[in-house]
């Protein structure tokens, strides 16, 4: 199991086309991805609704964790993606 | 079937006559019979579950085929959301865990999950978020109608005009509304930013919301009249109100199909004399919808939104885009971009301007743009960069003085130069003008018309500082009118002084897009109309009614009025002598 953790920097927090995304980008990998909230709740990195139903907002901090055969590239890849702000200027 | 008035909130403007059609959809009727299974039917749940989700997937696909061909792409998107609900992980597996560990029905076992998703949602502070717990929703109905192998009564198969009454309407219940036959709609729940309040003007339909529990006393097949501006539904009504309301449709439609018909014709008198009539925008997204007005350019591109929306300055770059954006959206059809007009009644917070005691007579517009050279600099660039793009004007604010149209003159040259040495494409020809806003300019009109390509007219800085008034104070409030003669006679000054050294005068203030006072403007020969993009058809509905000749002769009797009061007199008179028809408001 690999986990790194990400404050979310982009304006709009995680929601609509950055959950998108980032969901997308999670479906690549065969590794099951879990992120966790600073409260303690936890959402499926695969699901649009379970990343949605987090509320994150910028500033949040998340742990991004994944088990399986590509744990260190997927989370490496999804914390890149958070932390260059989804390519949000 | 007595007569009954009942009152919600008109949310889309409107009258509406017609028979009740009360739609119930399944989800408001209970689900029938047990919620635990046992063991042995868990098998049986599962497949009627993946049955269910099929079928939903099919229905959604076909609505998005309609929606996409009928609505537009972005209400197809709002179903396309709901589709990808019905593949998500946290979604469907849910229900499977729900029925193989808590023995629940199928049913039993979709609501749990919808609700448990719809409620997060609902309890968030974004209302992006919050709103999606009706998409949720939506989908869990459509899930639960397919298990019971029911069909709701489907929207788009109603084939005879009725109105529609209804607890709320679901997203995919909106998208399936046939304008032909949906007169009007009128539900129990929802306020003015409601879902249903948003679509029904986007669609054009009058629509009712929150009537509360009065949704008990209408029934299917009774008559009903709807105003969707007095958000009033009468019930039963005897056959003079019925009459009466007839009326009024009948003249309602009437006007605004006329004034439909002014969007796009040419703002031009009877006798041919033709203006300009463009918009005020605020941001690029507005440029598209202004043309849909009838919009014949952008008169006045408010820059500081660009900044005020910022954590940090916009970079050039940044700027530039924004520019382009609205340069290439109106296909070559003339931009003026106006400078940065902001000062001590906004904050920045990268600038921290100090609070100043008299805001409006402060360090704002051109002075502060001329002060922080940088940043005129960086946005002169970005403009004569989108320049390459299309017809852009560019315009300096609140200018009072000679010496400072100079100094900002001066500015733009160097930029120029600057980007000719770089090699960077810009528009050679650009036209620069200033905005009339104080005073002293209409006073010196004489002389800045030989250094401008155009002047502006604001008139809503130029009464306030005509008159001494801040139009924010309603104690004053009542010296606040552009139709006072002082105004009147600036705004004379400003147009001859331009028309003597061939130049020319817009205006892109409330002045412009007063309907009473367009036969005066036409009189004194204004060359460029800018305003709010929705104004712009009622404008030119007044101009294809008079002559230039008689505005003319209007303008000369107006010169001679001393009062505000006359001037207004004189207008309305001479809109009875005439006949003008106008639609909307011609107050201050």
């Amino acid at each position: 199991m690999v986990t790194r953790e990400v404050t979310i920097i982009n304006e709009t927090g995680l929601h609509a086309r950055p959950a998108q995304l980032f969901i997308q980008k999670a479906n690549q990998f065969q590794s099951e991805i879990k992120v966790k909230k600073e409260d303690g709740s936890e959402g499926n990195a695969k699901s649009i609704l379970g990343m949605m139903s987090l509320g994150l907002a910028k500033g949040s901090k998340i742990t991004i964790e994944a088990s399986g055969a590509d744990e260190e590239q997927a989370v490496k890849a999804l914390a890149e993606l958070v932390e260059q702000g989804f390519g949000e200027s | 079937m007595a007569e009954l008035t009942i009152r919600g909130t008109g949310v889309s403007e409107g009258i509406r006559s017609g028979k009740v059609l009360l739609y119930q959809p399944l989800r408001n009727q209970n689900l029938p019979g047990r919620a635990v299974i046992s063991e042995e039917e868990v098998n049986h749940e599962l497949e009627r579950l993946q049955l269910a989700r099929e079928k939903a997937y099919r229905e959604l696909h076909a609505l998005i085929e309609r929606a996409r061909i009928e609505l537009g792409k972005d209400k197809a998107a709002i179903l396309m959301a709901q589709q990808a609900f019905l593949n998500d992980p946290a979604f469907y597996p849910e229900m499977e865990k729900e029925i193989r560990q808590q023995k629940y029905t199928a049913e039993k076992a979709v609501t749990e999950v919808v609700e448990r998703f719809a409620g997060l949602f609902e309890g968030m502070n974004d209302q992006y978020l919050r709103e999606r717990s009706a998409d949720v929703r939506d989908v869990g109905n459509r899930l639960v109608s397919c298990l019971q192998g029911k069909k709701g009564l489907q929207l788009a198969e109603i084939k005879e005009e009725v109105i529609l009454v209804a607890d709320d309407l679901a997203p995919s219940d909106t998208v399936q509304l046939n304008k032909k036959y949906i007169l009007g709609f009128v539900t129990r729940v929802g306020g003015k930013t409601s879902h249903t309040a948003i679509l029904s003007r986007s669609l054009g339909i009058p629509a009712i919301v929150g009537i509360g529990e009065a949704i008990k006393q209408i029934h299917d097949g009774d008559w009903l009249i709807i105003d969707g501006s007095t958000g009033a539904c009468i019930v039963n009504p005897n056959p003079r109100l019925m009459k009466e309301y007839e009326e009024k449709r009948k003249i309602e439609e009437q006007a605004l199909r006329q004034l439909e018909e002014f969007t796009f014709k040419p703002a031009a008198t009877t006798d041919g004399f033709r203006v300009e009539m463009s918009a005020n925008i605020g941001s690029p997204a507005e440029a598209k919808p202004a043309l849909e007005q009838g919009a014949e350019g952008i008169g006045l591109y408010r820059t500081e939104f660009l900044f005020m929306n910022e954590a940090q300055m916009p970079s050039e770059e940044k700027q530039f885009e924004a520019y382009k954006q609205v340069v290439a959206t109106m296909e070559n059809r003339p931009v003026i971009i106006r400078t940065l007009d902001i000062g001590g009644d906004k904050e920045l917070p990268y600038l921290s301007l100090p609070k100043e005691m008299n805001p409006f007579l402060g360090y704002r517009a051109i002075r502060l743009s001329l002060d922080q050279r940088e940043l005129m600099v960086t946005q002169l660039r970005a403009i004569l960069r989108a320049s390459a793009y299309g017809k852009v004007k560019i315009m300096f604010p609140m200018i009072a003085s000679l010496e400072e149209w100079r100094q900002a003159k001066a500015i733009l040259a160097e930029v120029r130069d600057r980007l000719t040495k770089e090699g960077v494409d810009f528009d050679p020809s650009v036209e620069v003008g200033m905005m009339v806003e104080v005073p002293s300019t209409a006073i010196l009109a004489d002389q800045f018309a030989k250094e401008v390509d155009f002047f502006s007219i604001g008139t809503n800085d130029l009464v306030q500082y005509t008159l001494a008034v801040d139009r924010m104070n309603e104690k004053v409030g009542y010296l606040y009118d552009h139709l006072h003669p002082a105004v009147i006679h600036l705004v004379k000054k400003v147009i001859e002084a331009s028309h003597r050294e061939g130049k020319w005068t817009g205006m892109c203030g409330g002045m412009a897009g007063d309907p009473l006072a367009a036969p005066l403007l036409i009189g004194l020969g204004l060359d460029e109309w800018s305003m709010v993009a929705g104004s712009i058809k009622k404008v030119k509905q007044v101009i294809s009614q008079v002559n230039h000749e008689e505005c003319q002769k209007l303008l000369g009797e107006v010169l001679e009025l001393s009062t505000t009061d006359d001037v207004r007199k004189r207008l309305e008179d001479f809109q009875k002598e005439n006949n003008l028809t106008l639609s909307g408001n011609t107050g201050k």
